[in-house]
């Protein structure tokens, strides 16, 4: 075991556990930090997805001892009232069904529009092609981060 | 129609909770000094466990216990105790109940531990000798073993009508050919998980991943011998279950028994792969012989299924019922048989029967309007069913010549040459599918609940469920108009076994059913309000009745003289500080049963094949659907969106391969059970068509979770015939198949 301090949504969090516990591990049992999910443990369906230093990460496989000083960002840090573009464009498009996948969806979406704030349709797709959700959202995941496009200072 | 609230696309009332991380799921909720269970799985298919050890798990510090067939302690047993709301006829899996073994993945021991890690370190270290029996997991060896079982779980087949044999045999056009689909395992997202709290004086709450809490809630009294106001279950959210979710799985079982032995609260989440080890779609084949004139009218259909189901519970869907919903036939004969494997009895998938059995029948439909040289929809067209022929009765309503025209339009079908492999756009073969569907639109018994408390604000509760359907927002809506309240004063609440008796929710009947439980719940309120209102001094209302009133944005109005109004504040003010409290049960109305109530889709797919690799892009997909009164347009898309998308994953992905040699499926993880994903899914549009409807129920609306799927594989499958000339009559349709 051994202690970390992680930066996340930031805050500073200290955590007692052995260093290749996976982040979300850490997110989800030890800090209390469930809006991050757990969906394969394998890196195959993005549900877990965060922000490290504002890129799109699996924090599935995302050894706790490897985030270093790295800012980390999850869906409860992406804005302090729910209010990010992205999510008010979830909102309004009704993308979420079950809502399970999207925080990591969501994650997925604001990570590209912070590099790239007017993607293109094949843009977006890529970016998106690696977050699974067995809802079937797929058709407004597309139109939303196309709408967030549009209010993205 | 639209009313003040119905019919309007509001945004999700749950929505903010999913875009932030604000909402729970079963795994996601703690209490004080918590354990954690985790389960060990037989690596057999079938046999028996000669010792099972369990020392080195223990020997761990903080281990708590590990509890096995060996030292289960004796609650209730007998397997009747053991059967919930969707058990099929039969003998239930009892988790831990003796040493046999009688599928792959059974589970067969929990660890329970101080931590997460600890308890699945546990579980490796426990040790256990089997001893090995045959089995049968051969679908297509054992079916020449298919049964016709003592009682189906679905409707029993209809009996044959007119003359088919010598229709068949008449017939100037005849096809015959076999459709198959695999076993196809529901996937949803969130794994299956619960907590259960025991609490001082023997009772018990429990948060599961569930599709009805009371299911849960009668199971655990029933299978501990628990009274069952002494268990209370709770499931706010659902991260998706698609049919999964509709019987208790062994996580809740064990977790409770593990929580009861150890007076402490126990959390058992599944792995990903350990979703695999309980219910899935079961691989049927089906089996057509179909005959029509050379004008293409229909003269005969013989349809017979042969389902997968376990060796101890005989599962069965309706598959075999469409050829007498869909197409208006005289000479019709079908049947449906069983094959028992040694596997996990199979479990409702979204639409269950419907998927299966309009895919092989709109398959092979299109086979005979070929032969007959006529076009698809315009076989549709002729063979128009007007009335349900296995029941003898009209439908409810049925507007699908309306979904027919509005989506042959926006698809452009009418441009369609109907040789294949006639459309050509570089390496590309592009082709055009057809298919029509069905689902039915069935009301159960639900109660409901109301309480208008004196600062106007309506809490509407009925133990019913959101598995990402759209309930909180379309109950909401329906008792935000009746009561004439701004939605935002509205609160529904679910997912909670003390509240109002609900059906599960599946089978697209909650609208139907909570939905009236809530229209006639929140019309008793309408009436309270009135009583108040004209109790009101100088009440301008004193002599009104209701249908002389409006009651819309929080008064109570004379129609004739809108002017005349008292708010609903001013009537609260009468009650003296009293909520309105109303409870009510609703029964399927009245007059209902003499129609025969459906849903209807018509589905228009566009497919993109390349010649050289074989491999399939759905560039294209319009869908037009009938399903009554939409209740909410943007929740209502999202449904059908759902629908077509899983369509698509059914058409050219979804396979669960069973490995004959170990029993066992195989590809148990998301990376090798392909589900679709974003790049699968292009341009998809979502007709509603009006559709009036005064016999299905009181709202009008049919329910929508199921209908957006059950014609989409096979208009895909055509859409393929179509581009290539290549019929492929096994689902999924992989690119190996086309080359």
């Amino acid at each position: 075991m051994a202690t970390y301090k992680l930066q996340i949504n930031g805050r500073t969090y200290e955590a007692d556990v052995e260093p290749d516990t996976p982040l979300l591990w850490v997110l989800r049992d030890n800090l209390g930090l469930v809006g991050t999910k757990f969906g394969c443990g394998i890196a195959q369906c993005g549900a877990c997805t965060v922000h490290v230093n504002g890129n799109a990460m699996r924090s599935c496989v995302y050894p706790v001892s490897a985030v270093g000083n790295s800012k980390i960002t999850t869906i409860e840090g992406l804005s302090a009232d729910g209010d990010h573009p992205v999510q008010l464009a979830w909102d309004e498009v009704d993308v979420a069904q079950c809502g399970y996948c999207q925080a990591g969806q969501i994650m997925t979406a604001s990570a590209l529009l912070n590099r790239n704030p007017k993607p293109s349709a094949e843009e977006i797709d890529n970016a998106m092609h690696g977050n699974i959700c067995r809802c079937g959202t797929y058709h407004r995941i597309r139109e939303a981060v196309a709408l967030a496009a549009t209010k993205t200072k | 129609m639209i009313g003040n609230q119905t019919g309007k696309p509001v945004n999700r009332v749950d929505g903010r909770l999913k875009v932030t991380g604000g909402a729970k799921y079963a795994a996601e909720f703690t209490a004080p000094n918590m354990a954690y269970g985790f389960v060990v799985n037989s690596k057999i298919a079938k046999g028996k466990i000669k010792s099972i050890d369990t020392s080195k798990a223990l020997a761990l510090d903080g281990v708590l216990e590990v509890f096995t067939h060996e030292n289960r302690p004796g609650y209730v047993w007998g397997d009747k105790n053991y059967q919930d709301k969707d058990s099929p006829p039969g003998s239930p899996f009892r988790p831990l109940y003796d040493n046999e073994v009688q599928f792959s993945m059974q589970p067969i021991a929990l660890v329970v531990a101080e931590t997460y890690e600890l308890a699945r370190y546990g579980a490796i270290l426990v040790e256990v000798e089997y001893e090995n029996y045959s089995f049968d997991t051969d679908f297509e060896k054992n079916i020449k073993q298919a049964y016709i079982p003592e009682k189906y779980k679905s409707s029993k087949p209809p009996e044959p009508w007119g003359n088919p044999d010598e229709a068949l045999a008449n017939a100037a056009v005849k096809i015959e050919a076999e459709y198959s689909h695999p076993s196809e395992h529901h996937n949803p997202i969130e794994m299956h998980a619960s907590l259960a709290i025991w609490e001082e004086g023997g009772k018990l709450t429990v948060y599961d991943k569930i599709q009805g809490v009371q299911n849960s809630q009668q199971y655990i009294a029933n299978a501990f011998g628990m009274q069952q106001e002494d268990v209370h279950v709770i499931s706010p959210f659902v991260g998706g279950a698609f049919g999964s979710g509709l019987r208790p799985q062994y996580q809740l079982f064990l977790a409770v028994l593990a929580a009861r032995e150890l007076k402490r609260p126990v959390k058992v989440v599944l792995t990903r792969q350990q979703m695999f080890s309980f219910g899935h779609r079961p691989k049927t084949v089906q089996k057509f012989a179909l005959g029509a004139d050379t004008d293409g009218k229909l003269k005969a259909v013989q349809h017979d299924a042969f389902g997968e189901t376990s060796k101890f519970e005989d599962y069965s869907e309706n598959v075999v019922i469409w050829p007498g919903v869909l197409y208006n036939c005289d000479n019709v004969k079908v049947s449906h048989k069983l094959v028992a494997l040694d596997v996990y009895t199979p479990l409702d998938m979204r639409a269950p029967g419907g998927t299966t059995g309009i895919y092989g029948l709109e398959c092979a439909i299109d086979e005979l309007a070929y032969k007959a040289g006529v076009d698809p929809l315009e076989f549709r067209k002729m063979n128009y069913s007007e009335k349900d022929q296995n029941e003898g009765k009209p439908f409810s309503s049925k507007e699908l010549r309306e979904c027919y025209r509005q989506g042959a339009e926006k698809f452009g079908w009418e441009k369609r040459s109907l040789e294949p492999r006639s459309m050509k756009e570089g390496h590309n073969l592009i082709g055009w599918g057809f298919a029509q569907g069905a689902w039915e639109a069935t009301q159960k018994q639900a109660a409901a609940k109301a309480v208008l408390t004196t600062d106007g604000k309506l809490t509407v509760s009925c133990a019913t469920a959101d598995i990402g359907t759209g309930t909180y927002t379309v109950m909401s809506q329906i008792a935000a108009e009746t009561v004439g309240l701004p939605l935002e004063d509205v609160t529904f609440k679910l997912g909670d076994s003390s509240l109002p008796k609900s059906p599960l929710q599946g089978g697209s009947w909650t609208v139907s059913s909570v939905g009236s439980a809530v229209k006639l719940v929140c019309d008793k309120v309408r009436e309270k309000l009135l009583q108040l209102a004209q109790q009101v001094a100088n009440s301008p209302l004193a002599n009104a009745t209701l249908d002389d009133v409006n009651i819309e944005d929080g008064k109570i109005s004379l129609k004739n003289d809108p002017a005349k109004a008292v708010t609903i504040k001013e009537a609260l003010v009468q009650s003296q500080g009293k909520s309105i409290e109303e409870n009510v049960s609703s029964e399927p109305v009245e007059g209902q049963q003499k129609y025969s109530p459906y849903a209807h889709s018509a589905t228009f797919v566009e497919v993109k094949v390349d010649e050289d690799l074989g491999t399939v892009k759905v560039t294209r997909v319009v869908s037009a659907i009938a399903g009554g009164r939409i209740i909410n347009p943007k929740t209502a898309r999202s449904q059908i969106l759902g629908g077509v998308v899983w369509g698509i994953g059914a058409a050219m992905e979804e396979e669960t391969v069973m490995d004959n040699n170990l029993g066992r499926f195989m590809n148990h993880d998301l990376d090798k059970y392909h589900v679709p994903v974003n790049a699968d899914v292009h341009d998809i549009e979502v007709i509603f068509v009006e559709e009036k409807d005064d016999h299905v129920n009181p709202l009008g609306a049919k329910g929508l979770g199921e209908i957006g799927i059950v014609s989409v594989a096979p208009a895909i499958a055509n859409a393929i015939f179509h581009a290539t000339g290549k019929r492929v009559r096994e689902l999924p349709i992989t690119l190996d198949k086309l080359l």
